[in-house]
C-alpha cells in the first residue's frame, strides 16, 4: 500500500502544453503515472503525445474520471487553478509552481477548507508526492526510489528528498510512499498530515521526516508524535546555522524573533521520541538500523 | 523585502492611514528645506533597516531650522549597528498622549492572518509578549472573509486602549488590514501608533515587509527594490537570479536546492569551518547557471575554497559534469574546489571530471568528506 496516490490514480495536468508541464507530465507518465488528460481552454482538442487536452478541469474530468491534479500553471494563475481544480471534482490537487504570494496560498488554503472539505492540496512549491512502482507526480526523479518499504518520507525540501531517497535505496531499503509538502509559508499539506496517514499505513513501518528552520510545523508535528505515533521517526532539521532574519532559499525558511530555530525544533523533536541525524546521512545511516531491527 | 520607514508611510498614507507630513531627504540642505517648508518643531529621523535607532542617536527633534542642520549633519552617514545613513525622514513633530502597537501579519500555525493590537505600545512587541502577554489582543482574520467591521470594533474593545481612541483605531485599522491585503506585505506594523492629546489616532512609525513573490503585480516593488542596500556579493547575486545570503566565513559554497544548500552550510560548520555564504542555483546546474555562481563566489576575497555540492535528480551527472567543465574555463578561480557529486548517473559525471581533477579542483565520495577537505584546504590557506 501507499498513501494519496498509487498506480490508479487518473491524473489531469494543469499545464501540460507549457514546457515544466510536458517535461515533468511525459517523464512522470513513462514512470507508469495515469496521465490521463492535460487542460488549457485555448488549445481544447489537441493532444500533447497523445494526451487529450481538454478546455477545464471539469471537462476532463468528466471526459477520463481524474481524481488528481498536478498544476504546472507559473504563479500568477495558481490561485484560479486550485480553484478550477477542486471545483471540477478533483480530490487531490499537487502544486509543483514556485513563487506563489503568500496570500494567495492562505486564500486557497482557506477556500478549500470551507468549501471542498473533501479536497487535499499538496503545495506549493513542493517536488509533489511519489509511491515507487506505482504512480510518481511531480518532479522526483523516480530511478532514485526503491519501490516496496517500509519507510515512508515526508520532507519540505526538495533535493534533500532526493538525498533520502537515495541514501535509502544505497543502502536496499524501499520507500512506500515519499510526499514533499514544499518550503513555503502555507502548505496545503502538512506533516501531521502525512504522519497520521503513514501511522495507518500497514506497509510503512518507519518514516523518515526532512524539516528546515521557520515557522512551527516541525514543532506541531513533534507533539503529534508524542501522542498519536507508535511506528518509529527518525528526523533531519536544515538550516542550523541559519542567521536570524535572512530567508535561506525558501520563502518560510526563516528564523524570525528567535522563533524557528533548527535547534528548537530537533530538541522537541527528540522530546518526542524522534532520532535525529545532524545531517542527511546521518539520517539515512540511523534509518538502516532502524529498519534492521523492524 | 523590507521598507524603509519613509517608504512604509507613503504607502500608509495611499490608504489614507493619517501619517505626519513629511519629506525625505539626502542632504543637510534638502533636509533644511524641506523642515522650513514642513514648519518646526520636526523631527529628524534616519533611515535604516535596523532597530535601535533612537538610542543609537539617529532620531532628534529640531525646534528650528539651526538644530535641524546640526541634527541633520550629524546624523546623516551615521554607522547605526553597520548601516551608514545615507537619508533622513523630515516629520511634523507630534504631541503624544497615548502609544500603542498595531500590527498584521500570517500566522503560519493557523494559516490565518493576525492582527495584533496593544495599549503597550512604543516598545518591542516581542518585549510585550515576554513580559505581559494579557496586553496584547490578537484576533485571527480569515483571508476569504477579510477583516469584518464587528471582528475590528470587538478587537479593539479588547484591547483597553483609551475610550477617545476607538472610532480612531478602527479606522485606522480597518485601513491598514486592506493595506496589507493590497500590498501583499509580509507584515505591517505601526509602533508606536499615537492617541494626541486633541483625540486623534497617528501612525507614528511605519514598518512593512512585502513578499517578493508577488512583484508580478506590483511594479511598483522595482522602485523599493532600487533603494535596498545590499553588500556587493549579494547585489552580484541578485543580478544573476540567484538565492544567496552573505554569512561571515571563508568557504565558499554552492549547492544545487535549498535545503540541500542549507545543509552544505550546516556540515561546513559541524566539522569545524565557517562557510562564506548560502547559494541555492536551483535544480538545472548547467554551464551557465554554474558560471554565474561561480562569479558571484569569486567576488567574495574572504574565500579560501569552494565547496559544491550536488545532487543530479532529473538533471545527469554528465550534464551536471560537463556544466562544471565549460564553468571553470569561462571564470578564472583562484580558490582551490571541492565538490562533491551525487545522485543520477554520478558515475558518468564522475568519468568526465576524472581528466580536470587537480589540486585546484578536487572530487570526494559524501557530503561529509567533501566538506573535511574543503574546510581543511580553506584554513591551509589561511581561512580563520
Amino acid at each position: 500500500m501507499a498513501i494519496f496516490v498509487d498506480d490508479t490514480t487518473k491524473v489531469v495536468y494543469q499545464g501540460l502544453t507549457g514546457s515544466q508541464g510536458r517535461f515533468y507530465g511525459l517523464l512522470n507518465r513513462e514512470y507508469g503515472t495515469q496521465v490521463v488528460a492535460g487542460t488549457n481552454p485555448k488549445k481544447a482538442g489537441t493532444d500533447v503525445d497523445g494526451i487529450p487536452i481538454f478546455a477545464s478541469v471539469k471537462e476532463a474530468v468528466a471526459a477520463t474520471g481524474a481524481t488528481a491534479s498536478c498544476v504546472f500553471i507559473p504563479a500568477p494563475g495558481v490561485r484560479a487553478a486550485v480553484l478550477e481544480a477542486a471545483e471540477g471534482g478533483i480530490e487531490f490537487v499537487v502544486v509543483i509552481t514556485e513563487g506563489v504570494p503568500a496570500h494567495d496560498e492562505a486564500w486557497f488554503y482557506n477556500k478549500l477548507k470551507r468549501d471542498h472539505r473533501n479536497v487535499r492540496l499538496l503545495g506549493p512549491n513542493c517536488p509533489g508526492v511519489i509511491s515507487p512502482g506505482r504512480a510518481n507526480i511531480g518532479i522526483t526523479a523516480g530511478h532514485i526510489a526503491k519501490e516496496g518499504g517500509p519507510v515512508g518520507i515526508v520532507s519540505r525540501s526538495g533535493t534533500l528528498t532526493y538525498q533520502a531517497l537515495y541514501e535509502l535505496q544505497q543502502n536496499d531499503i524501499g520507500v512506500t510512499t515519499c510526499v514533499g509538502i514544499g518550503g513555503d509559508p502555507v502548505p496545503g499539506t502538512s506533516f501531521i498530515d502525512c504522519l497520521a496517514a503513514f501511522e495507518a499505513d500497514p506497509d510503512t513501518r518507519a518514516v523518515m521526516m526532512i524539516g528546515e528552520i521557520g515557522g512551527s510545523a516541525e514543532e506541531e508535528a513533534a507533539e503529534f508524535i508524542k501522542a498519536e505515533m507508535t511506528k518509529p521517526v527518525v528526523a533531519y532539521i536544515a538550516g542550523v546555522t541559519a542567521p536570524p532574519g535572512k530567508k535561506m532559499g525558501h520563502a518560510g525558511a526563516i528564523v524570525s524573533g528567535g522563533k524557528g530555530t533548527a535547534s528548537a525544533k530537533m530538541d522537541a523533536l527528540e522530546d518526542a521520541g524522534a532520532r535525529i541525524g545532524l545531517n542527511p546521512t546521518e539520517a539515512g545511516e540511523i534509518m538502516v538500523g532502524v529498519v534492521d531491527k523492524l | 523585502m523590507d521598507l524603509y520607514e519613509y517608504q512604509g508611510k507613503q504607502l500608509f498614507a495611499k490608504y489614507d492611514i493619517p501619517v505626519s507630513p513629511g519629506a525625505a531627504a539626502e542632504t543637510v540642505d534638502a533636509a533644511v528645506a524641506a523642515a522650513d517648508k514642513i514648519g518646526y518643531p520636526v523631527v529628524v529621523k534616519a533611515q535604516v533597516q535596523v532597530g535601535g535607532r533612537g538610542k543609537a542617536g539617529g532620531i532628534k527633534l529640531a525646534a528650528n531650522a539651526d538644530e535641524c542642520r546640526e541634527h541633520a549633519s550629524n546624523i546623516l552617514g551615521m554607522d547605526i549597528k553597520g548601516h551608514v545613513v545615507a537619508l533622513v525622514w523630515i516629520e511634523k513633530a507630534s504631541d503624544i498622549s497615548q502609544e500603542y502597537y498595531a500590527s498584521f501579519t500570517l500566522d503560519r500555525s493557523a494559516k490565518l492572518h493576525l492582527g495584533m493590537l496593544s495599549a503597550e505600545g512604543g516598545v518591542e512587541i516581542e518585549q510585550v509578549a515576554e513580559d505581559n502577554p494579557d496586553a496584547i489582543a490578537r484576533i485571527h482574520v480569515d483571508p476569504v472573509d477579510g477583516l469584518t467591521d464587528t471582528q475590528c470594533k470587538e478587537w479593539v474593545a479588547a484591547a483597553g486602549l483609551d475610550p477617545a481612541a476607538t472610532d480612531g483605531a478602527v479606522d485606522i485599522l480597518t485601513k491598514l488590514y486592506r493595506c496589507y491585503v493590497d500590498a501583499d506585505a509580509d507584515l505591517v506594523e505601526i509602533n508606536p501608533l499615537i492617541l494626541t492629546p486633541d483625540g486623534r489616532v497617528h501612525a507614528l512609525d511605519a514598518k512593512v515587509s512585502l513578499d517578493d513573490s508577488s512583484v508580478f503585480r506590483h511594479p511598483e516593488y522595482e522602485e523599493y527594490d532600487a533603494t535596498q542596500v545590499r553588500d556587493n556579493r549579494e547585489r552580484a547575486a541578485h543580478d544573476k537570479g540567484l538565492q544567496y545570503v552573505g554569512l561571515d566565513g571563508y568557504v565558499g559554497i554552492i549547492a544545487n536546492g535549498a535545503g540541500l544548500a542549507m545543509s552544505t552550510v550546516d556540515i561546513v560548520s559541524q566539522v569545524g569551518g565557517k562557510p562564506a555564504n548560502f547559494l541555492d542555483i536551483g535544480g538545472g546546474a548547467n554551464a551557465d547557471v554554474m558560471s554565474g555562481a561561480l562569479e558571484v563566489i569569486n567576488n567574495d576575497p574572504d574565500v579560501k575554497a569552494i565547496f559544491i555540492n550536488i545532487f543530479g535528480g532529473i538533471t545527469k551527472g554528465e550534464e551536471v559534469a560537463n556544466g562544471i567543465v565549460t564553468a571553470l574555463e569561462r571564470v578564472d578561480i583562484e580558490a582551490p574546489i571541492v565538490m562533491r557529486l551525487d545522485g543520477t548517473n554520478a558515475d558518468e559525471g564522475r568519468a568526465i571530471l576524472e581528466p580536470h581533477l587537480s589540486d585546484q579542483l578536487q572530487l570526494q565520495p559524501t557530503m561529509v568528506d567533501a566538506a573535511r577537505r574543503v574546510v581543511e584546504i580553506a584554513q591551509a590557506r589561511g581561512g580563520r
